[in-house]
């Protein structure tokens, strides 16, 4: 995926050392990993790669600095507050509302592909749930009132 | 024999026939699956993208509900089948084994929710149960109808094998292909089974994809060099992976010019067809796509959906 990296994997980290972390955290490199592991399991020096993209991202999100008009960070967000609220996620939901927001006019591009897995029922449109979402949001609301080193 | 089973939100929905395929063996091969009771979402990649310590919360109840339904002292072990919450669970699974600063504030957090979890869960995937706890004899014994020679494309996509390998190794996984030729199948040797089809950008977003240029070009590549090894079908362990290349072809053959029309399922399909079982119990009616050669030496008729 690097070659749609505006900024390579090599050149974040460079960034980083130089000191320029307001580029990399607006940056959509990013957030265009997949979180492959390809390089985690290929870097000779062992480095974590994969898991420091994931606390970019994260850092990207907290200082609120993430690339706005751009699909995956929408999308996490999305999903966080979905599944946060109802335990579950829903495939059919996430990809509506995302197309939405970010480019509404694609939505019929897509449409007859929808429509071929909803015949053969897999883009079910019913919201799932666990039975009490309440417990879930207890748990998360524990860890709000904790803070840690989130790595 | 049974085994507490994570189903997964795809399982409900882009995945159908991946849950309906593996209840289908399982039944077959005697083993039994529970599905756990209230499971939540794993998380996926999109919750720790922004916050890990939840992102852990979220797969330690799952993991929490599984122990507390089969009382200890011993281990239990939860099959998750979709690669995602594989990989999302078994993080977990080894983040609180660590007991570092997150082990600690989750642990926290499921008290103030009333659970508790021990450490006993063993988060399992249904190729490794299959090829190691069922093995490949048994297997073997009951393919009533071998698949005569098929040549399967084994994709193992990413997060089955990475970062974890559990039971098979990272670069160049084997269990898949032993699997499929336990049963009469001719897996085909192919290099790029481990790498990402692109359609990973999210659980939870079928039709997204994220950057579309990308995942078209990568899921493209994949599939035509499958072909051009003489696949006849690629088996995949992962509802995202599946749905990706499958039902793209079309998007594919416009932008790229060559018709593809490749058929791709789930490993569990391939597997149960072997076993002889009925195509829908298999959820083969719920394919975009699917024909497969008849086999060689076969009596029977030719496995095609019109």
């Amino acid at each position: 995926m690097a070659e749609y990296m505006e900024y390579s994997p090599r050149v974040l980290n460079a960034m980083l050392t130089a000191g320029r972390y307001d580029d990399v955290l607006r940056s959509r490199a990013i957030w265009t990993c997949t979180g492959c592991y390809a390089c985690t399991v290929e870097c000779p020096k062992q480095l974590p790669v994969t898991e420091s993209i994931y606390a970019l991202k994260r850092a990207s999100m907290r200082a609120g600095v993430y690339p706005r008009r751009f699909v995956t960070p929408v999308l996490a967000r999305q999903f966080v507050r979905l599944v946060s609220k109802r335990g579950r996620s829903s495939e059919a939901w996430i990809s509506l509302s995302l197309y939405l927001r970010t480019r509404p006019f694609q939505l019929l591009r897509y449409a007859p592909v929808a429509l071929r897995m909803m015949r053969r029922g897999r883009l079910p449109l019913r919201f799932e749930s666990v039975r009490e979402p309440a417990q879930l949001r207890r748990i998360l609301a524990a860890l709000d009132a904790t803070t840690g080193e989130d790595i | 024999m049974s085994y507490a089973y994570y189903p997964g939100c795809s399982a409900k929905g882009t995945g159908r026939a991946y849950e309906e395929s593996l209840h289908a063996v399982f039944a077959a091969l005697g083993v039994g699956l529970d599905e756990l009771e209230d499971w939540n979402c794993c998380g996926a990649s999109g919750y720790p993208a922004v916050d890990a310590a939840k992102a852990a919360a979220l797969s330690a109840r799952n993991l929490a509900l599984a122990e507390g339904a089969r009382p200890g002292p011993g281990p239990v072990d939860l099959i998750a089948a979709c690669a995602g919450c594989y990989r999302a669970m078994l993080k977990t699974e080894r983040t609180l084994a660590d007991g570092g600063a997150i082990a600690a504030r989750v642990g926290g957090a499921l008290g103030a929710a009333g659970l508790r979890y021990e450490g006993r869960a063993r988060v399992r995937h249904p190729l490794d149960v299959l090829v190691n706890d069922i093995g490949l004899d048994r297997i073997a014994e009951a393919a009533v109808r071998p698949l005569g020679g098929l040549r399967v494309a084994c994709y193992y996509g990413c997060l089955l094998v990475r970062p974890y390998a559990t039971f098979d190794d990272r670069r160049a996984p084997t269990s898949m292909e032993r699997l499929l030729e336990s049963v009469g199948a001719e897996p085909i040797d192919w290099p790029l089974r481990t790498r990402c089809c692109g359609g990973s950008c999210y659980c939870g977003g079928p039709l997204i994809g994220a950057l579309p240029e990308a995942t078209l070009k990568l899921s493209h590549r994949l599939l035509t060099d499958a072909k051009r090894r003489g696949a006849d079908a690629i088996a995949t362990v992962c509802p995202l992976c599946q749905f990706n290349l499958e039902a793209f072809q079309g998007q594919m053959a416009r932008k790229f010019g060559e018709p593809i029309d490749l058929t791709v399922g789930f490993f569990t399909q391939l597997l149960g067809t072997a076993l002889g079982l009925d195509e829908r119990a298999l959820g083969v009616h719920r394919m975009l796509r699917w024909q497969l050669p008849e086999p060689a030496g076969a009596e029977g008729g030719a496995h095609v959906l019109a």
